[in-house]
């Protein structure tokens, strides 16, 4: 978990700024089992947040139903090329992460 | 479970120590404050109805044909099914995706802030064939669409 699990991009095209990100995660949903037959347990990334100047620009809400190693791509408006976005996640067990880019 | 394991051990020694403000100040109990807005009935529930109800207080939906969905109609791996939602409805409020035939119908819901274009796209596990339904929230009503998508190897078995 110390590595860094979050690889983002930002790019501007006309006014409308697209922002790509990978996460890297279990995204374990609780119901598997493992060779012994025991069950995993959840391990999950429950919320992803973006945020650029100061303002959040989605919240994703996430169950376990999201695939292994989460992408997100989403759009907004309002993004210039230089300026900052900061991309969250919050898993089940509270742990967290977060990357910084440049929309570019 | 040694990351469990270890928040234990963290967790009993500074309960020992009578210092869990400390614990509070290393953010050992963040998780519970910033989760608070995780819908978790909706998360846990069975049936898309219950929780569409559960997440937007409500699950009737007008089908609109101005929600694209765009998934492949035979996904091989059920693991990793990718899905767009693309809308043109003005003021959406949030996007909701949800599988129909999956244990936990709900995927994931995107609350829109200031500016974000109706517009995400992410990878899904689907258990089984179904519908992949998206539900977008603008100006207080529902809309909704969905996709049938045929899976050949489940996602979330084991």
């Amino acid at each position: 978990m110390a590595k860094k699990t979050i690889k983002i991009r930002a790019k501007a095209k006309d006014d409308v700024v697209t922002v790509k990100a990978l996460m890297t995660h279990p995204m374990e949903t609780g119901a598997r089992k493992d060779k012994s037959g025991e069950l995993i347990p959840a391990h999950f990334i429950q919320q992803v947040t973006c945020e650029h100047g100061g303002k959040k620009v989605i919240e994703a809400q996430w169950s376990g139903g999201v695939s292994k190693n989460p992408y997100l791509s989403f759009k907004f408006k309002g993004g210039n090329k230089g300026e900052k976005l900061t991309l969250s996640w919050v898993d089940n067990k509270g742990n967290s992460d977060s990357a910084e880019a440049d929309i570019r | 479970m040694q990351i469990n394991r270890k928040r234990r051990i963290v967790l009993k020694g500074s309960l020992a120590a009578g210092a869990l403000s400390i614990a509070a100040g290393t953010g050992l109990l963040i998780p519970r404050s910033v989760l608070a807005s995780w819908p978790e009935a909706a998360f846990g529930a069975k049936k898309v109805p219950e929780a569409l109800q559960a997440l937007l207080g409500g699950s009737d939906s007008e089908t609109s044909a101005d929600i694209k969905i765009k998934a492949p109609d035979i996904a091989e791996n059920g693991a990793v099914v990718p899905v767009t939602i693309a809308s043109s409805i003005s003021g959406v409020e949030s996007i909701s995706l949800l599988a129909a035939n999956n244990p936990v119908p709900l995927v994931a819901n995107y609350k829109l802030g200031e500016g974000a274009e109706p517009f995400v796209s992410t990878r899904i596990k689907m258990g089984k064939s179904g519908d992949v339904i998206a539900v977008v929230k603008a100006g207080g009503k529902l809309y909704s669409a969905n996709k049938g998508v045929k899976v050949t190897i489940g996602g979330c078995g084991g």
